[in-house]
Protein backbone atom coordinates (compact mmCIF):
# COMPACT_ATOMS: atom_id res chain seq x y z
CA UNK A 1 0.00 0.00 0.00
CA UNK A 2 1.48 3.50 -1.12
CA UNK A 3 2.54 5.48 1.77
CA UNK A 4 2.26 9.22 2.59
CA UNK A 5 6.35 9.41 2.00
CA UNK A 6 5.76 8.02 -1.75
CA UNK A 7 3.39 10.32 -2.66
CA UNK A 8 5.40 13.41 -0.66
CA UNK A 9 8.65 11.90 -2.46
CA UNK A 10 6.03 11.70 -6.01
CA UNK A 11 5.10 15.47 -5.84
CA UNK A 12 8.71 16.57 -4.88
CA UNK A 13 9.81 16.45 -8.64
CA UNK A 14 8.69 19.39 -11.24
CA UNK A 15 8.65 16.75 -14.34
CA UNK A 16 5.96 14.42 -12.18
CA UNK A 17 3.81 17.78 -10.66
CA UNK A 18 3.68 18.77 -14.42
CA UNK A 19 2.20 15.29 -15.79
CA UNK A 20 -0.16 16.14 -12.85
CA UNK A 21 -1.09 19.61 -14.29
CA UNK A 22 -0.89 18.09 -17.48
CA UNK A 23 -3.82 15.20 -16.06
CA UNK A 24 -5.55 17.65 -14.71
CA UNK A 25 -6.19 19.45 -17.58
CA UNK A 26 -7.28 16.82 -20.02
CA UNK A 27 -7.76 13.56 -17.85
CA UNK A 28 -7.42 9.59 -19.04
CA UNK A 29 -4.51 10.65 -21.79
CA UNK A 30 -2.14 7.87 -23.17
CA UNK A 31 1.77 7.73 -22.83
CA UNK A 32 1.81 9.65 -26.25
CA UNK A 33 -0.62 11.81 -25.50
CA UNK A 34 1.73 13.22 -22.29
CA UNK A 35 4.39 12.83 -24.25
CA UNK A 36 3.55 15.47 -26.81
CA UNK A 37 5.36 19.13 -26.37
CA UNK A 38 7.75 17.97 -23.37
CA UNK A 39 11.10 18.49 -23.73
CA UNK A 40 11.40 14.59 -21.89
CA UNK A 41 12.28 11.35 -23.63
CA UNK A 42 9.47 8.53 -23.59
CA UNK A 43 10.90 6.38 -21.15
CA UNK A 44 11.37 9.36 -18.57
CA UNK A 45 7.85 9.93 -19.03
CA UNK A 46 7.17 6.47 -18.86
CA UNK A 47 9.71 5.87 -15.37
CA UNK A 48 7.76 9.75 -14.45
CA UNK A 49 4.41 7.83 -14.76
CA UNK A 50 5.39 4.52 -12.81
CA UNK A 51 6.12 6.57 -9.48
CA UNK A 52 2.85 8.57 -9.94
CA UNK A 53 1.34 5.40 -9.88
CA UNK A 54 3.01 3.40 -7.02
CA UNK A 55 2.33 5.66 -5.19
CA UNK A 56 -1.48 6.21 -6.34
CA UNK A 57 -1.68 9.83 -7.53
CA UNK A 58 -2.17 8.58 -11.35
CA UNK A 59 -4.32 5.34 -11.98
CA UNK A 60 -3.55 3.27 -15.35
CA UNK A 61 -6.61 1.69 -17.14
CA UNK A 62 -6.19 -0.29 -20.42
CA UNK A 63 -8.70 0.30 -22.76
CA UNK A 64 -7.92 -1.70 -25.70
CA UNK A 65 -4.08 -1.35 -26.65
CA UNK A 66 -3.93 1.95 -24.89
CA UNK A 67 -3.49 2.59 -21.08
CA UNK A 68 -5.00 5.28 -20.27
CA UNK A 69 -3.76 7.69 -17.11
CA UNK A 70 -6.08 9.03 -14.80
CA UNK A 71 -5.35 11.26 -12.24
CA UNK A 72 -6.62 10.30 -8.91
CA UNK A 73 -7.73 13.01 -6.17
CA UNK A 74 -8.65 10.91 -3.41
CA UNK A 75 -4.31 11.17 -1.84
CA UNK A 76 -3.94 14.83 -2.22
CA UNK A 77 -7.53 15.12 -0.46
CA UNK A 78 -5.90 12.72 2.27
CA UNK A 79 -2.90 14.88 2.34
CA UNK A 80 -4.81 18.28 2.31
CA UNK A 81 -7.02 17.50 4.97
CA UNK A 82 -4.26 15.62 7.25
CA UNK A 83 -1.33 18.24 6.40
CA UNK A 84 -3.01 21.47 5.18
CA UNK A 85 -6.31 22.13 7.10
CA UNK A 86 -5.37 21.02 10.23
CA UNK A 87 -2.91 24.19 10.02
CA UNK A 88 -5.27 26.15 8.76
CA UNK A 89 -8.12 25.45 11.16
CA UNK A 90 -7.03 27.64 14.34
CA UNK A 91 -6.01 30.68 12.05
CA UNK A 92 -9.91 30.24 10.19
CA UNK A 93 -11.52 30.10 13.96
CA UNK A 94 -9.26 32.96 15.21
CA UNK A 95 -10.47 35.24 11.71
CA UNK A 96 -13.81 34.18 12.43
CA UNK A 97 -13.95 35.38 16.21
CA UNK A 98 -12.30 38.44 15.23
CA UNK A 99 -15.22 39.12 12.80
CA UNK A 100 -17.70 38.09 14.92
CA UNK A 101 -16.20 40.18 17.90
CA UNK A 102 -16.14 43.27 15.14
CA UNK A 103 -19.71 42.88 13.89
CA UNK A 104 -20.66 42.91 17.82
CA UNK A 105 -22.14 39.67 18.12
CA UNK A 106 -20.92 39.56 21.34
CA UNK A 107 -21.41 43.18 22.70
CA UNK A 108 -25.45 42.81 24.00
CA UNK B 1 -11.19 12.17 -20.87
CA UNK B 2 -13.74 13.11 -23.88
CA UNK B 3 -13.07 10.72 -26.82
CA UNK B 4 -15.69 8.31 -27.64
CA UNK B 5 -18.48 10.38 -26.26
CA UNK B 6 -17.51 9.64 -22.87
CA UNK B 7 -16.65 10.71 -19.74
CA UNK B 8 -14.82 9.28 -16.85
CA UNK B 9 -12.91 9.59 -13.67
CA UNK B 10 -11.07 6.65 -11.64
CA UNK B 11 -10.94 6.98 -7.89
CA UNK B 12 -8.81 4.62 -5.97
CA UNK B 13 -7.85 4.32 -2.20
CA UNK B 14 -5.98 1.54 -0.34
CA UNK B 15 -8.17 0.64 2.88
CA UNK B 16 -6.34 -1.28 5.91
CA UNK B 17 -9.47 -4.04 6.11
CA UNK B 18 -10.72 -7.18 4.98
CA UNK B 19 -12.86 -7.72 1.41
CA UNK B 20 -15.67 -8.73 3.69
CA UNK B 21 -15.67 -5.52 6.11
CA UNK B 22 -15.30 -3.17 2.70
CA UNK B 23 -18.35 -4.55 0.95
CA UNK B 24 -20.15 -4.64 4.25
CA UNK B 25 -19.31 -0.87 4.90
CA UNK B 26 -20.38 -0.11 0.51
CA UNK B 27 -24.20 -1.81 1.81
CA UNK B 28 -24.71 -1.27 4.89
CA UNK B 29 -27.37 2.42 5.24
CA UNK B 30 -26.29 3.46 8.48
CA UNK B 31 -22.65 2.84 7.88
CA UNK B 32 -22.81 4.28 4.13
CA UNK B 33 -24.57 7.54 5.73
CA UNK B 34 -21.55 8.12 8.00
CA UNK B 35 -19.41 9.03 5.33
CA UNK B 36 -21.28 9.23 2.42
CA UNK B 37 -21.94 13.36 4.12
CA UNK B 38 -25.07 12.17 5.82
CA UNK B 39 -26.84 10.70 2.47
CA UNK B 40 -28.25 6.79 2.74
CA UNK B 41 -28.94 4.32 0.01
CA UNK B 42 -32.26 2.68 0.06
CA UNK B 43 -31.41 -0.31 -1.58
CA UNK B 44 -32.59 -4.07 -3.04
CA UNK B 45 -29.07 -5.35 -2.86
CA UNK B 46 -29.21 -7.85 -5.81
CA UNK B 47 -28.42 -7.98 -9.83
CA UNK B 48 -30.96 -5.92 -10.84
CA UNK B 49 -32.75 -4.05 -7.55
CA UNK B 50 -33.39 -0.89 -7.56
CA UNK B 51 -31.16 1.60 -5.72
CA UNK B 52 -32.16 4.94 -4.19
CA UNK B 53 -29.88 7.36 -2.08
CA UNK B 54 -31.70 10.19 -0.21
CA UNK B 55 -30.62 13.37 1.07
CA UNK B 56 -30.44 13.53 5.30
CA UNK B 57 -34.31 15.35 4.86
CA UNK B 58 -35.97 11.96 2.92
CA UNK B 59 -35.60 13.64 -0.74
CA UNK B 60 -34.19 11.69 -3.34
CA UNK B 61 -30.35 12.83 -4.70
CA UNK B 62 -30.08 9.75 -7.08
CA UNK B 63 -31.84 6.48 -8.27
CA UNK B 64 -31.49 3.61 -10.52
CA UNK B 65 -30.47 0.50 -10.29
CA UNK B 66 -27.63 -2.16 -9.57
CA UNK B 67 -26.13 -3.77 -12.77
CA UNK B 68 -23.18 -5.61 -10.45
CA UNK B 69 -23.27 -7.80 -7.63
CA UNK B 70 -20.42 -9.85 -6.84
CA UNK B 71 -19.69 -9.78 -2.88
CA UNK B 72 -17.25 -9.12 -2.16
CA UNK B 73 -15.69 -8.04 -5.07
CA UNK B 74 -18.08 -5.83 -7.31
CA UNK B 75 -20.30 -3.70 -7.35
CA UNK B 76 -21.91 -1.91 -9.82
CA UNK B 77 -24.91 0.95 -9.93
CA UNK B 78 -26.34 2.35 -13.31
CA UNK B 79 -27.82 5.95 -11.58
CA UNK B 80 -29.32 9.20 -12.58
CA UNK B 81 -29.07 12.84 -10.85
CA UNK B 82 -32.77 13.26 -9.40
CA UNK B 83 -32.16 16.97 -7.94
CA UNK B 84 -30.67 19.11 -10.52
CA UNK B 85 -32.57 19.65 -13.80
CA UNK B 86 -29.30 20.04 -15.65
CA UNK B 87 -28.05 16.50 -14.38
CA UNK B 88 -31.03 14.98 -14.59
CA UNK B 89 -31.13 15.34 -18.41
CA UNK B 90 -27.85 13.47 -18.80
CA UNK B 91 -29.24 10.43 -18.21
CA UNK B 92 -28.06 7.43 -16.39
CA UNK B 93 -24.07 7.31 -15.13
CA UNK B 94 -22.65 3.94 -13.78
CA UNK B 95 -20.27 3.90 -11.33
CA UNK B 96 -18.04 0.52 -10.51
CA UNK B 97 -16.74 -0.22 -7.37
CA UNK B 98 -14.48 -2.69 -7.59
CA UNK B 99 -12.72 -4.48 -4.42
CA UNK B 100 -8.90 -6.67 -4.29
CA UNK B 101 -7.03 -7.46 -1.78
CA UNK B 102 -3.52 -5.83 -1.54
CA UNK B 103 -1.32 -6.38 1.19
CA UNK B 104 -2.40 -5.93 4.33
CA UNK B 105 -5.29 -4.06 3.30
CA UNK B 106 -7.81 -3.56 0.19
CA UNK B 107 -7.76 -1.33 -2.77
CA UNK B 108 -10.97 0.16 -3.33
CA UNK B 109 -11.43 1.74 -7.47
CA UNK B 110 -14.44 3.62 -8.33
CA UNK B 111 -14.99 3.92 -12.07
CA UNK B 112 -17.65 6.52 -12.85
CA UNK B 113 -18.63 7.55 -16.11
CA UNK B 114 -21.09 8.41 -18.38
CA UNK B 115 -21.50 8.11 -22.58
CA UNK B 116 -21.64 11.76 -22.66
CA UNK B 117 -18.28 14.06 -23.53
CA UNK B 118 -17.54 16.74 -20.88
CA UNK B 119 -20.19 15.62 -18.51
CA UNK B 120 -20.95 18.89 -16.17
CA UNK B 121 -22.85 16.00 -14.18
CA UNK B 122 -19.58 13.93 -13.78
CA UNK B 123 -17.25 17.30 -13.28
CA UNK B 124 -19.42 17.74 -10.00
CA UNK B 125 -19.45 14.28 -8.65
CA UNK B 126 -15.80 14.28 -9.07
CA UNK B 127 -15.53 16.91 -6.42
CA UNK B 128 -17.52 14.94 -4.12
CA UNK B 129 -16.05 11.41 -4.03
CA UNK B 130 -12.21 12.13 -3.23
CA UNK B 131 -13.86 13.18 0.21
CA UNK B 132 -16.50 9.98 0.10
CA UNK B 133 -13.56 7.72 -0.09
CA UNK B 134 -11.25 9.85 2.07
CA UNK B 135 -14.09 9.50 5.23
CA UNK B 136 -14.78 5.79 4.04
CA UNK B 137 -11.27 4.56 4.17
CA UNK B 138 -10.86 6.74 7.61
CA UNK B 139 -14.25 5.58 9.29
CA UNK B 140 -12.54 2.07 8.46
CA UNK B 141 -9.18 2.97 9.76
CA UNK B 142 -9.71 4.68 12.65
CA UNK B 143 -13.65 4.97 13.29
CA UNK B 144 -14.14 8.42 13.18
CA UNK B 145 -14.60 10.84 9.45
CA UNK B 146 -12.65 13.74 8.37
CA UNK B 147 -15.58 16.04 7.05
CA UNK B 148 -19.31 14.61 8.80
CA UNK B 149 -21.55 17.23 6.49
CA UNK B 150 -21.32 18.49 3.55
CA UNK B 151 -18.56 21.03 2.87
Amino acid sequence: MPTDDDIFRALADPSRRRLLDRLHVTDGQSLGDLCEGLAMTRQAVAKHLAMLEAANLVVAVRQGREKRHFINRVPINEIAERWIGKFDQPRLSALSALKQHLEGEDND
Amino acid sequence: MTDHAQSSFVYVTYVKTTPDRLWEALIDPDFVAQYWLGNRPEAEWRLGGSWKLLFPDGRVADQGEIVAFEPPKRLGIRWRNEWKPEFNAEGYSICMMELEPAGEGVKLSVTHSIERADSPFIAAVSGGWPKILSNLKSLLETGTVVLPNKP
